[in-house]
């Protein structure tokens, strides 16, 4: 856990008392409404189609249960009760009063809580891998990285009204659970042939209506230089980004017109006049960071312990232990994943209930810490094996131990037309849909891994380009139709999905997906070849061809 | 629209020439970007000062050679989303070291003075006279800054690092 000294709590407290300022002079009039969006978007706050949306920022996804109660708080005392988790750790209320926000930024000040620029054309809330310095096999902790970069993107006076909004996310493992190659700037920590630390810079990545995967820009940049590169890219962004049409204003579109060789040279060029200014980072400054985060003081404890080896007669919590528990790097430990994604509910919620009690089991169970990570779900990193079964009974008591982790009922979805005022078309209803076709366990379980990510409108929020199966809702003649695409991922090896055919009415959606799995199902090899593996090999004709014979 | 400099409202000594305006015989002038590059030559060659109103779209190196001999840069926000002129201005003070004034125009609201302050702007034609009065109180909204830029205020990693050091001392 990173704790906030007096200058991060003075600036939040600033940061809020500026806020309450223009929400009241907004009331009263002085500000324009148009005036006043800009300002109200850098600090989280939209207008959707029933009522002010909030935004909250949960840098690189890490919670104490401090902050997770007053989460819940603000749910149950500005909100109806509930709160979702993002794509981007974050979470989001639905139906705040204006008046009341300054109030509602103020209780989570107090915990070192914020909303700064978690929308608006400025640098976003920085994401991280949400298993950040528990996984097995990491170079080091991101989040001390994070951290110093969430920092350095808060209220930066050169680049908060930049030409379109621009997401940081930072990775530290070979597998990247942070989705960096579909953002703006992807941080891949690394140790270069001296040991030294660094990070291969990738750039110009990003989904919308035009998606790219990001690029190596720089294949090593050393630590202490990262804020003048980050700083280099941004100026260069700043200056020469499009501001002409929203639509091709992301840096992606910049780094595409130029090509990445000469997108690189401009960046270069801006780096060798800034790199030995004060930003450059020495080993004091990361080390004085790297000292306010927290660690727990792990026991030695058995790979095996009894408690676990019992609880495996019982196949319910089996069923749940192989899909929601991963691998620890301290033996005798476990990261837990807590699905947000119940059969039939809207992915991504939770309720104030439902937080609280979650806080009071990481109080007992994982050393005071909860994570959230960009599939909408929430981990418990820390969790003594023993403890697996008892924690278990408390998650499935609460509804927090649907075991469908990944697999394919653990869907990705925006809020949509239910809630947002740019959707084009319904996304929860579908994935609630989705999630009653494929409630059995074990046709879920023999379907295996397999994310489906599901957006209302062009701009993807629910990464639709990227989930294995994607479902993008648009609008055609007043009808709300779904275009699947097959063979998107996010993770190292992130690549875009392809379409499969002409689009589906709302109806169909649920009927042509099955219609992809049974394909999937019949044309695998072996039970082991994921439906990742299977569209690889084969492309997506024999899916186009039995799914699109039909119909 | 009020002009502030120094932190007060002020009179504006400079008047602002269109691109075919007459010169006037004398008095402070500020210069459309084209006109100045044209006549650049002639136009320093004046008793008063000469200010160059350069716009967010054009590259800042073409006006270095002339930098010595600017009494003024005027940076334009045509919409104050537009961030542009802050890199402009950053550019100016730190790389090019520039003294003179550096001002604000266009669309310029108080929601976005300490980021200006920050960026090395020093003189701000303010859209609305309210705003303008607020000046001094809003440019004290902050007290602690996360980045190093020209300004010369202390940021947050260098405020930290003297406090890890005076701890140390006696210990």
């Amino acid at each position: 856990m990173y704790a906030y000294d007096e200058i991060d709590r003075t600036l939040v407290n600033e940061r809020v008392s500026e806020f309450r300022d223009q929400v009241k002079r907004r009331l009263s009039g002085e500000l324009t409404e148009d005036e006043f969006k800009i300002l109200r978007l850098q600090n989280g706050v939209y207008l959707q189609l029933h009522a002010y949306m909030f935004r909250v920022a949960i840098p690189y996804g890490t919670l104490a249960t401090n902050q997770l109660r007053a989460l819940a708080h603000v749910a149950r005392k500005y909100d109806r009760g509930y709160g979702h988790f993002t794509t981007r750790q974050n979470i989001q209320f639905n139906w705040i009063k204006l008046a009341e926000l300054p109030d509602a930024l103020e209780d989570l000040a107090k915990v070192g809580i914020h909303a700064m620029q978690t929308s608006g054309n400025n640098m976003r809330n920085v994401t991280s891998d949400q298993w950040a310095g528990v996984a097995p096999g990491e170079i080091e902790d991101p989040r001390i990285w994070s951290e110093l970069i969430r920092q350095h993107t808060t209220l930066h006076p050169e680049f908060s009204f930049l030409p379109r909004k621009f997401k940081i996310a930072i990775t530290a493992s070979d597998h990247d659970r942070a989705a960096i190659k579909i953002h703006d700037i992807g941080l891949k920590l690394i140790k270069n042939e001296k040991g030294e630390t660094g990070f291969e810079v990738l750039v110009g990545g990003g989904l919308g209506r035009t998606p790219f995967i990001a690029k190596t820009i720089k294949h090593f940049v050393h630590g202490r230089d990262i804020l003048s590169y980050i700083e280099a890219i941004l100026r260069v962004y700043n200056q020469y980004g499009r501001r002409d049409n929203i639509y091709k204003a992301r840096i992606k579109i910049l780094v595409h017109e130029l090509g990445i060789e000469k997108f690189s040279r401009e960046v270069e060029e801006e780096w060798q006049h800034i790199r030995n200014s004060s930003l450059q980072i020495d080993d004091e400054v990361i080390e004085d960071i790297r000292s306010r985060f927290t660690y727990p003081a792990y026991e030695k404890l058995p790979h095996m312990p009894d408690e676990l080896r019992q609880a495996a007669a019982d196949p319910d919590f089996e069923a749940w232990r192989k899909n929601s528990v991963a691998p620890h790097k301290v033996q005798g430990y476990s990261i837990v994943t807590i699905s947000l994604k119940p059969i039939g509910k809207p992915p991504g919620d939770a309720t104030a209930e439902q937080m609280d009690a979650l806080a009071d089991l990481a109080d007992v169970y994982s050393f005071g810490e909860i994570r959230v990570g960009h599939e909408q779900n929430l981990a418990l990193p820390h969790v003594a094996k023993r403890d697996l079964p008892a924690l278990w009974k408390a998650l499935d008591k609460l509804g927090l131990a649907t075991p469908n982790v990944n697999l394919i009922t653990d869907i990705i979805a925006c809020p949509g037309l239910d809630y947002c005022s740019l959707a084009n078309a319904r996304s929860i209803p579908i994935a609630q849909e989705l999630t009653r076709r494929f409630a059995n366990h074990e046709l879920a379980s023999l379907i295996g891994r397999l994310h489906i990510n599901i957006s209302g409108c062009i701009n993807a929020c629910g990464h639709h380009h990227v989930g294995h199966i994607g479902i993008l809702g648009v609008e055609k003649n007043g009808e709300e139709v779904y275009q699947i695409t097959i063979g998107g991922r996010a993770d190292e090896n992130a690549a875009l999905g392809t379409l499969i055919g002409p689009g589906v009415k709302f109806d169909e959606v649920a009927d042509v997906i099955e219609d992809v799995v049974e394909a999937y199902l019949a044309l695998r090899e072996r039970p082991e070849e994921l439906f990742m593996d299977t569209v690889k090999r084969l492309g997506v004709e024999p899916f186009k061809e039995r799914v699109y014979a039909t119909r | 629209m009020p002009l502030v400099n120094g932190g007060k409202i002020v009179d504006d000594s400079f008047v602002k020439l269109a691109v075919d305006t007459p010169l006037p015989e004398s008095g402070d002038i500020l210069v459309p970007a084209e006109r100045f590059i044209g006549e650049a030559d002639a136009l320093l060659k004046r008793a008063d000062k000469v200010g160059v109103i350069w716009p967010n779209n054009r590259d800042i190196d073409e006006l270095v050679p002339y930098l010595g001999k600017v009494a003024a840069v005027a940076l334009v926000f045509p919409t104050f989303r537009d961030g542009r002129a802050y890199s402009q201005a950053r550019l100016l003070r730190e790389r090019h070291n520039y003294r003179g004034e550096v001002r604000a125009t266009g669309q310029v609201l108080r929601d976005q003075f300490v980021f200006m302050l920050r960026a090395g702007f020093d003189s701000f034609e303010v859209k609305k006279q309210a705003d303008a009065e607020a000046f001094m109180q809003t440019a004290k909204r902050y007290s602690v800054f996360y980045q190093p830029t020209g300004d010369g205020r202390i940021t947050a990693l260098h405020r930290r690092m003297q406090l890890r050091h005076s701890e140390g001392v006696g210990t």
